[in-house]
C-alpha cells in the first residue's frame, strides 16, 4: 500500500501507467473486434503525433529553440525507412524488416537533424525558425521531385502496407520509448544542462557548458524519433506524397506542444491525443469543424495565456487545489 | 538577353508582391513583437471583397479597391484587438500559436462562404501587353511596379517624417520609454496593424490582377514566402523588407525560368539559409549585441 502510495506521486510512473492502461484497452478492443472503422483509423496516426510532438517537445520546450520544420525530420525518415522496406519486402518478414526500417528512417532523419542543427547554432529566435522552415519546405520539393521517392504522384507503398493491427506492437513500442527517453532526458544532469541553455545561454556558457555539443543533440534525438515514426506511419498507406508533410503538418506538431505545456512530456501526449480525436469528434458538425477547432484552438490560447485573465485562472486554480503548481511551473515562455 | 530582361522584370512584379506582403509582417514584427501569420490570409480576404464588390455588386475599380482596403484594414484592427492585444505581456510562442489558430479561422470562413473552388478575380483594369523597345511585358506587372513604388516612397516618407512614424519608430526600439514619453502604445499598435493590412489589400489586388484565381488558401504560400522575405532583409527593418521581398521574387523567377519550375521553391529556401548562415540576422537587419 505505501509502495502504491509513492508510485503514485511520481508523476511520470503515473503518465506511463496511464498511458499503458490506455493501450491495454485499444489492443483489446482493437484484436476483439469491438471497434469502428472510424476509431481503427485514428489509432496509427495518434501514436504517430504523439511520438513527434513529444520529440519536438524537446527541441521547443527544453531547448526553447522555434522548430518550423518537424514534419520535414519525419519526412526524410519516412521516405528513407520505405524505400528500404521496400526493397526488402520480400526478403524479411515485417517483424524483422520493420525495426530495421524505423531504424534506418531514424539515422536518416537524425543525419538532416544535424545538417539543420548546425545553423541553429548561429541564429536565434525567429531567424532559427525561418530556417527550420525554410529546410523543411525543401525536404518536400526534393523528395516531391525525385523519381525514386515516385515523383509528384507520391511513393507506391502497397508492397509494404499493413493495417493497424500489424502496425499496434510497434507503435506501442515506439511511444513508449520515445516518452522514456524524453523522462529521462528532463531529469538527467543533459537534461538540466539543455534547460539552463534555454534559461540563460551566456550563463550556462560561463559555467562551461558546451552549448554547440548540447543543441546538436537535441535537434539529433527529436529528428531521429521523428524519423522512426514517419517510417513506421509509412507502412499504414498504399501512398505517401511528400507534399502532405509541408509546414502546415509542422505547426500542427507545434500547437500541440504549446497546448500541452513547454517541456512537459505528459502534456504532449494528452494535446495530441485530444486535438487529433477532436476533429473526429466534431465530424456531424461537417463543414463547421475544422471553424470550430479554429475557434476552440484561439480561445484556449487566450484562457491559458492571457496575462489579464491571469486573476480568473488563479480562481480556477484554487478550485482544482494543488494543481495550479503543477502546470504553472511548466507553462516556460521563450523568445 | 531579352528572355533575361523579360524575366527579370516579372521577377520584379512577383518580387514587389511579396514586397507588399513582406512590410506588413516587418511592421508588425518590429512593433508589436509577434510573428502575424493571419497575415497572409488577410490578402486572400482582401481579394475576396474584391471579387464581391467589383463582380457581385457591380461597383466601378475604385470603389472595388477602396472596399477591399476597408475590408482589410477593418479585419487587421479587429483581429488586433480580440486575439493579440489580450495576449500583450504572455510568451511570444502563445502569441505565435493564436496568429495560426486565426490563420484557421478565416481559411475556414473563406472555405464556408465562398466553397473550395477556386473563384476569378475580376480583371477590372486591362492593360495588355506593352512594348519597351524589344521586350513585351504585362501591362499589370508594370501597374504592380509603379504601385508598389509609390508605397514603397510613402511609407518611408510616412516613417520618417510623420509624427505618427516617429511613435511608431519609438515603440519599435523601446515600448517601455515610448509609453512614458506619452506615446499611446496600444494605439500605436493598431495603427501598424492598420497600415499593415491595407498594405495587404492592395498586395491582393496585384495578385488578383496578375494570377486570376483565388482560393481560400491563395494567402497560405504568398504569406510564408513573403515572411521567409522579411527575414530575408532582417525582420523589424522597413528597407530589408522591401529588398528582401523583391531579392526573393526575382531569384524565384530566374530560377522558373533557367533551372526548372519544379526547383525553384527549393533554390528560394536554400538561398534564404544561405544567406542567413552568413549573415544571421538577414540582409539588413540590425545585430543586436547580448548584454549578461
Amino acid at each position: 500500500m505505501g509502495r502504491a502510495k509513492e508510485l503514485l506521486k511520481n508523476k511520470n510512473a503515473v503518465t506511463l501507467i496511464a498511458l499503458a492502461a490506455a493501450y491495454a484497452v485499444v489492443a483489446w478492443m482493437l484484436y476483439s473486434g469491438h471497434i469502428t472503422r472510424q476509431f481503427t483509423n485514428m489509432i496509427i496516426p495518434m501514436s504517430m503525433y504523439i511520438v513527434l510532438a513529444v520529440s519536438l517537445n524537446l527541441v521547443v520546450g527544453f531547448l526553447g529553440e522555434l522548430n518550423l520544420g518537424h514534419a520535414g525530420f519525419m519526412s526524410v525518415g519516412l521516405f528513407t525507412g520505405c524505400l528500404l522496406s521496400i526493397s526488402l519486402a520480400d526478403k524479411l518478414p515485417l517483424i524483422a524488416r520493420l525495426p530495421l526500417c524505423m531504424l534506418v528512417g531514424g539515422i536518416c532523419a537524425g543525419l538532416f537533424g544535424f545538417a539543420v542543427g548546425m545553423p541553429a547554432l548561429r541564429l536565434k529566435g525567429d531567424y532559427l525558425a525561418i530556417v527550420t522552415l525554410a529546410c523543411g519546405e525543401i525536404v518536400k520539393n526534393i523528395i516531391t521531385n525525385l523519381n525514386v521517392t515516385g515523383g509528384a504522384r507520391g511513393l507506391n507503398t502497397q508492397p509494404i502496407y499493413s493495417g493497424a493491427k500489424a502496425l499496434l506492437p510497434y507503435a506501442v513500442v515506439l511511444v513508449f520509448l520515445t516518452v522514456i527517453v524524453m523522462m529521462h532526458i528532463k531529469k538527467s544532469k543533459q537534461g538540466r544542462a539543455i534547460m539552463a541553455i534555454r534559461d540563460n545561454r551566456i550563463a550556462a556558457e560561463s559555467i562551461g557548458l558546451n552549448v554547440t555539443y548540447y543543441k546538436l543533440t537535441v535537434f539529433i534525438i527529436a529528428a531521429f524519433f521523428a524519423g522512426a515514426a514517419g517510417a513506421l506511419y509509412g507502412h499504414y498507406f498504399a501512398n505517401v506524397k511528400a507534399v502532405t508533410f509541408d509546414y502546415n503538418m509542422s505547426i500542427e506538431i507545434l500547437v500541440i506542444v504549446v497546448l500541452g505545456g513547454m517541456g512537459s512530456v505528459r502534456g504532449s501526449v494528452i494535446a495530441a491525443v485530444v486535438l487529433q480525436a477532436l476533429p473526429e469528434i466534431f465530424r456531424d458538425f461537417g463543414d463547421y469543424r475544422m471553424l470550430i477547432y479554429a475557434v476552440v484552438l484561439i480561445l484556449a490560447m487566450l484562457l491559458t495565456n492571457s496575462p489579464r485573465l491571469a486573476p480568473l485562472r488563479q480562481k480556477l486554480s484554487s478550485v482544482r487545489l494543488g494543481k495550479a503548481k503543477e502546470t504553472g511551473g511548466e507553462n516556460h515562455g521563450t523568445a | 538577353m531579352i528572355e533575361f530582361i523579360k524575366t527579370l522584370i516579372s521577377g520584379l512584379g512577383l518580387g514587389s508582391i511579396y514586397a507588399l506582403i513582406a512590410l506588413g509582417y516587418t511592421m508588425v514584427y518590429g512593433i508589436a513583437k509577434m510573428l502575424n501569420f493571419a497575415h497572409g490570409d488577410v490578402i486572400m480576404v482582401g481579394a475576396y471583397a474584391g471579387i464581391v464588390a467589383f463582380t457581385s455588386a457591380g461597383l466601378p475599380p475604385v470603389f472595388t479597391v477602396f472596399l477591399s482596403v476597408l475590408v482589410c484594414t477593418l479585419l487587421g484592427v479587429t483581429i488586433e484587438h480580440f486575439a493579440y492585444k489580450p495576449l500583450r505581456g504572455a510568451s511570444s510562442l502563445s502569441v505565435l500559436i493564436t496568429a495560426i489558430g486565426m490563420s484557421y479561422l478565416l481559411q475556414n470562413l473563406a472555405l464556408m462562404i465562398f466553397g473550395s473552388q477556386q473563384k476569378a478575380y475580376p480583371q477590372y483594369v486591362k492593360l495588355g501587353q506593352v512594348s519597351l523597345g524589344a521586350v513585351t511585358v504585362d501591362g499589370i506587372t508594370l501597374l504592380t511596379l509603379g504601385v508598389t513604388a509609390c508605397i514603397m516612397v510613402g511609407m518611408s516618407l510616412f516613417i520618417n517624417r510623420t509624427k505618427l512614424g516617429k511613435a511608431m519608430r519609438a515603440v519599435a526600439e523601446d515600448r517601455g520609454a515610448a509609453e512614458l514619453m506619452g506615446i499611446s502604445v496600444d494605439r500605436t499598435i493598431a495603427l501598424t496593424f492598420a497600415i499593415g493590412s491595407a498594405l495587404a489589400a492592395v498586395a491582393s489586388m496585384c495578385y488578383g490582377l496578375t494570377y486570376v484565381y483565388i482560393k481560400p488558401t491563395t494567402g497560405a504560400m504568398p504569406g510564408i514566402k513573403a515572411f521567409t522575405a522579411a527575414v530575408f532583409g532582417g525582420i523589424g527593418s522597413l528597407p530589408g523588407a522591401m529588398l528582401g521581398g523583391i531579392a526573393l521574387g526575382v531569384i524565384e523567377q530566374m530560377a522558373k525560368t533557367y533551372i526548372s519550375p519544379l526547383w525553384a521553391d527549393a533554390i528560394v529556401f536554400a538561398v534564404l539559409v544561405l544567406v542567413l548562415v552568413v549573415r544571421p540576422t538577414g540582409l539588413l537587419g540590425k545585430e543586436i549585441q547580448e548584454k549578461v
